[in-house]
C-alpha cells in the first residue's frame, strides 16, 4: 500500500487496548505529549472480548480529567480500526494530527521547556 | 465497606495552591475497593497535580504513598520519619483515615482528597450502594436481612408507606422500596407472620442522635 502519514506520530505498541490505563494515558501528557490516541480493534471485534469497550471508557474518564486540570480533553481519542484496514489507519493519524495541530502545544510541555531554558 | 469519591480537582488544588511539596496518601482498604483513594488513584492524582502546577510555571513534587490502613495507629506511623518534608499532606482515606492523620500529626496541615459518601456494598463494578447507617441497634434479624434504617427513605420501622407504588419508592423510581423487599423476602422464607409483629420505638441513642459513640471492649486493653 505505501501510504504514509504524519511523522509526529509515535506508535506504542501493546497486546490490546484493553491494557491501556487512566494512568499511563495522563503520563504521556504530564511528559508533554501533544495528543494522545488509543486505537483499538473494531467494537465487537476484540480478541479478549471486551478490551477495546474498557478502553473507550478510560479514554472518556481520563478526557474529563485532562478538562479539569485545563489540559483540554480533545488531546485525548479513541478511535477503533480493523486491523486490515491500513487506509484507515493513516487517515486518522492524519486527522489527528491535523486536531493537534489546530490545538496547538499541550501547556505542560511549553512550561517544562521554559524552566529548562530558565 | 466504606464508599468514597474523588473531590472535585479544583478543590484539591485548592488545598495546596501555594505548596511546593506535598505527600500523597493513599488507604489500600475500602477506598481502594471502590476506587477513590487506593494506590492507583494516588498515582492519577500525583500525575494530574503535577500536570495542574507545571502548566501554571509553577513546580510540585508530590510523595506517593499508600499505607494498609489510615485508621490505624501502626500504619499511620509509618510516615512518621517524613512527614516534616512536607508542607501539606493529601489523604485519600476516607474521613476517618483523615482525622486520624491530623490528630496524630499536628505541625502538618492534613486535606481530604475524597468525600466520603456511605457504608456500602458493591452491586455491580462500578454501581455502588448504602447498606448500613451504623445505628447502633440492628435490626435485621426481624427485618428478614433487609435494613429499614439505611434503605428506605424514611427509615420507617413499619412499613411501607403510602408512598410505595409497584415495590418502587417514590422518592426515586430506581429505587427499590426497602419495605416491600422486606415482605418479599419474608414470604419467600415463609416467615410473613413476623410482619404482623409491631417493631416498638427504637432507642435512636445509640446512634448520632446520641453523640459521638466510643467503644470500649476491656478484654482487648493492655
Amino acid at each position: 500500500m505505501r501510504l504514509t502519514y504524519p511523522d509526529s506520530i509515535r506508535i506504542i505498541r501493546l497486546p490490546c487496548t484493553g491494557k491501556v490505563d487512566v494512568i499511563h494515558m495522563m503520563e504521556a501528557f504530564r511528559k508533554g505529549a501533544d495528543g494522545v490516541y488509543v486505537v483499538g480493534c473494531l467494537e465487537g471485534e476484540c480478541h479478549f472480548l471486551t478490551g477495546n469497550l474498557r478502553a473507550k471508557k478510560r479514554v472518556e474518564y481520563t478526557k474529563k480529567l485532562l478538562d479539569d486540570i485545563g489540559i483540554v480533553g480533545e488531546r485525548l481519542e479513541m478511535y477503533n480500526i480493523a486491523a486490515s484496514d491500513g487506509p484507515r489507519f493513516a487517515e486518522v493519524a492524519k486527522e489527528m494530527h491535523e486536531r493537534i495541530k489546530a490545538l496547538g502545544p499541550n501547556p505542560v510541555r511549553g512550561a517544562i521547556q521554559n524552566r529548562r531554558t530558565a | 465497606m466504606i464508599v468514597a469519591e474523588r473531590k472535585p480537582f479544583d478543590e484539591i488544588t485548592g488545598f495546596i495552591k501555594d505548596c511546593k511539596r506535598i505527600l500523597l496518601v493513599g488507604c489500600n482498604e475500602c477506598v481502594t475497593v471502590c476506587y477513590a483513594g487506593g494506590k492507583k488513584e494516588v498515582g492519577i492524582l500525583a500525575s494530574a497535580l503535577k500536570m495542574a502546577f507545571t502548566k501554571e510555571g509553577k513546580q510540585l513534587e508530590v510523595k506517593e504513598v499508600t499505607l494498609e490502613r489510615q485508621c490505624d495507629h501502626e500504619y499511620l506511623e509509618e510516615i512518621r520519619s517524613i512527614i516534616a518534608e512536607y508542607d501539606s499532606v493529601i489523604s485519600l482515606a476516607c474521613g476517618v483515615g483523615v482525622q486520624f492523620m491530623a490528630e496524630k500529626y499536628l505541625g502538618t496541615p492534613v486535606f481530604p482528597g475524597v468525600n466520603t459518601l456511605f457504608m456500602g456494598v458493591t452491586e455491580e463494578r462500578g454501581v455502588w450502594t448504602e447498606r448500613c447507617q451504623g445505628c447502633g441497634q440492628c435490626i435485621l434479624g426481624q427485618t428478614a436481612g433487609i435494613c429499614p434504617i439505611s434503605r428506605c427513605a424514611k427509615r420507617l420501622l413499619n412499613g411501607p408507606c403510602g408512598g410505595s407504588t409497584k415495590g418502587k419508592c417514590e422518592i426515586d423510581k430506581d429505587l427499590d422500596c426497602a419495605w416491600q423487599l422486606i415482605i418479599d423476602r419474608l414470604k419467600e422464607l415463609g416467615r410473613l407472620d413476623d410482619y404482623d409483629e409491631l417493631i416498638p420505638i427504637k432507642d435512636w441513642s445509640t446512634e448520632r442522635a446520641g453523640g459521638p459513640r466510643k467503644l470500649v471492649r476491656e478484654d482487648l486493653q493492655p
